[in-house]
């Protein structure tokens, strides 16, 4: 049966990965600031086959409660397998260039709270010598785009730390997996078009649950075809990304 | 005009529909004060009931958490845009089974309530209206509402095959039923007449639970009616998990329809003649028996870019047998049609729906590549029988039906209208039901 701690569980991606393992009897620990959707997720899951579901409303920009938080974790969870690390907030691009203020809140969100939560993390499962941690990241973090490098730093950041630290990690039989989804249809990108470029949240899931399953040290792309597209993207000339 | 957001006939293809998504049962997105309101599911109904041209249509899928399973009783509470395929996925494992289900499972709980829609064993438990306990609706006037037999009673009513109209459903309580497998067994039957057929029914009605037949629409003269009669019973044994099978899908569209009068003749002759001896002993998995259409994906492209029509009209019982047969020589003299028939009788459980379709009586569903005038002029003929027979057509399937053959064949209209929410409509709506926004 496998314990799984989610940060951010009311994001689309982190309840659609939930719902995979949930099939397959596990044990949650759902940390949200909606207790309400909280809720409903932990009734699904426990309809899906979730053995036990907790919720815990908690605000992750809160720094000094993140440790706290996982070793809360730890203790409902008597261990944790999964930790999938999956909040964060699409900042309006234009309110940031503007404002550094608005900048470091959102960078607070996107990068510190995270990576915070990925030390945590990382010490519990190298003190287990078990464990797989997931970081969400993202495509924006492999190139800069003018329309949204604030959000694509953050990311970069999370991608570049979660790389290294699953390397430190390995020899301590933990594994720590990046996931850079592409364009997903969810919440937080409601007000975009959609076009054929998109994936349903599933879509990401699955890759997720598979890395986590061969229990290695990886960067996922997901859909896979995106490290394609972002190999292209990564050696593109600057005159061609200023128009993506 | 994308592909998104229309129906599964792709006929009509309207366009200038705001969409709005459904992500939080507990608070919908604000109903559109300035244009009529409609709740989109999965689009497989087939002509316009899901359609709102000139309206905003209320996504679902986005409400697709399930919130209770009682496993002793066998009820499970989900909200609207549960798909049933997810349903059966959670529920056949743990030995429990929809108690009616349509020709796909592709389809939301709000979709399937709001059409009553029916299965092959409608002449054993009803539509699958008559086996909702209870739901919940969302009206324009601000209020939540429970409904179910004792509670609003009316509005439960009118919900259930109300195609939308009195608001918005968001979570269903269903009752489920128990099996032991999920694989059927059973025999398919050659037929060669529309009376050998009825008998057939008739003496299939209690020892099968499912039945229903594939008739060939262009047999006329003395092949006319002829035909394979299905009938099979939830097996004892099996497990729950399908059998591999290849992805199939229709990967584009094609420039004309694929189904014309050739294809068919020669598909329809090969696949009645295909059966050499009249009864083979048949053991299914569910998906391809309840489900048979969904293993090729996006199979409505095969019609071409002009789409299909489907039609599908019941007759009641006393003149089942004419009706039917004056329906197939209209058919079969038109050279139109395609291959996907079904043609079975209904039972007489009666749906809680005002506006449910199943009646006692033999039903015949086909779809008809759409081809202008010359379709619409078929289907108008058909209708005179049907109508003349003092049957109705089904509006889940409907793209052409006037304004007075609903109301003839619905007569409990008047009182439904009462319950249609105001800021409600759908292209349906506008087109069949007088002074409707």
């Amino acid at each position: 049966m496998k314990r799984v701690a989610i940060f951010g569980a009311t994001s689309a991606i982190a309840e659609a990965a939930a719902r995979e393992w949930a099939g397959e009897g596990a044990r949650f620990f759902l940390v949200g600031r909606n207790e309400t959707a909280l809720g409903d997720i932990a009734a699904d899951l426990k309809v899906r086959g979730a053995e036990e579901v907790t919720i815990r409303t908690a605000d992750l920009m809160e720094m000094e409660g993140l440790a706290k938080l996982c070793h809360e974790a730890e203790g409902a969870l008597e261990g944790i397998d999964i930790a999938l690390i999956a909040h964060g907030v699409l900042p309006d691009q234009a309110e940031v260039s503007a404002s550094a203020e608005q900048l470091l809140k959102n960078l607070a969100v996107n990068a510190l709270s995270p990576a915070a939560l990925m030390v945590e993390l990382g010490q519990i499962m190298k003190r287990q010598q078990h464990g797989s941690l997931v970081v969400m990241s993202s495509v924006a973090g492999d190139r800069g785009r003018p329309s949204n490098w604030a959000y694509g730093g953050a990311k970069a950041m999370l991608s570049v730390m979660g790389e290294g630290m699953g390397m430190e990690l390995e020899a301590a039989g933990v594994s720590v997996i990046v996931c850079k989804p592409g364009f997903v249809d969810t919440p937080m990108t409601e007000a975009f078009k959609k076009g054929p470029l998109w994936a349903a949240p599933a879509q990401v899931a699955g890759p997720i649950v598979r890395a986590v399953q061969k229990g290695r040290s990886c960067v996922i792309y997901a859909p896979a075809w995106w490290r394609i597209v972002m190999l292209v993207v990564r050696f593109a000339p600057a005159f061609i990304v200023r128009r993506l | 005009m994308t592909d998104e957001f229309q129906s599964w006939g792709r006929y009509p293809r309207v366009g200038d529909q705001h969409v709005v998504r459904a992500r939080d049962r507990h608070a919908l997105p604000p109903f559109d004060a300035g244009r009529p309101n409609l709740a989109y599911g999965n689009g497989r109904s087939y002509g316009d009931v899901c359609l709102n041209e000139g309206g905003t249509l209320i996504a679902m899928r986005g409400l697709n958490r399930f919130i209770a399973f009682d496993e002793e009783a066998g009820e499970l509470v989900c909200e609207a845009g549960v798909l049933l395929a997810d349903i059966l996925d959670l529920v056949g494992p743990r030995g429990w089974f929809l108690p009616a289900a349509p020709g796909t499972k592709f389809v939301t709980v709000g979709g399937v309530i709001a059409n009553d829609v029916h299965g092959k064993n409608h002449h054993r438990v009803g539509t699958f209206g008559a086996n909702v306990l209870a739901f919940s609706l969302s009206r324009s006037d601000g209020s939540h509402l429970h409904c179910s037999q004792t509670e609003n009673p009316e509005l439960f009513a009118a919900t259930i095959g109300g195609l939308g109209l009195t608001g918005v459903i968001t979570q269903a309580r269903l009752k489920l039923r128990p099996v032991k497998s999920g694989y059927f067994e059973g025999e398919q039957i050659k037929f060669r007449t529309l009376d050998e057929f009825f008998a057939l029914a008739e003496e299939s009605e209690d020892p099968y639970e499912y039945t229903a037949a594939w008739i060939d629409c262009l047999a006329e003269g003395e092949t006319l009616g002829r035909g394979l009669f299905m009938r099979a019973n939830h097996a004892e044994t099996g497990g729950f998990e399908a059998p591999r099978s290849l992805p199939l899908a229709m990967p584009a569209t094609p420039p004309l329809s694929l189904v014309n009068r050739l294809s068919l003749g020669v598909f329809n002759t090969l696949y009645y003649e295909r059966q050499r001896t009249a009864v083979v002993v048949r053991r299914w998995h569910y998906n391809p028996y309840l489900f048979p259409l969904d293993t090729i994906a996006d199979w409505n492209r095969v019609y071409g870019p002009k789409g299909f029509v489907q039609y599908q009209c019941v007759v009641p019982m006393a003149d089942a047998r004419d009706a039917s047969h004056a329906l197939l020589t209209e058919i079969s003299r038109s050279g139109q049609g395609s291959p996907l028939v079904v043609f079975k009788t209904f039972g007489d459980v009666v749906s809680p729906g005002m506006l449910s379709f199943p009646m006692k009586g033999a039903t015949l569903a086909l779809d008809f590549p759409m081809a202008g005038g010359k379709t619409l002029s078929l289907l108008d003929r058909l209708d005179r029988i049907v109508a003349e027979a003092g049957g109705r057509l089904y509006p889940a399937k409907d793209a052409r039906m006037t304004g007075d053959m609903f109301e003839k064949g619905y007569p409990a209209f008047g009182q439904f209208v009462k319950h249609v929410d105001p800021a409600f409509g759908s292209s349906f709506g506008r087109r069949v039901l007088r002074g409707q926004r």
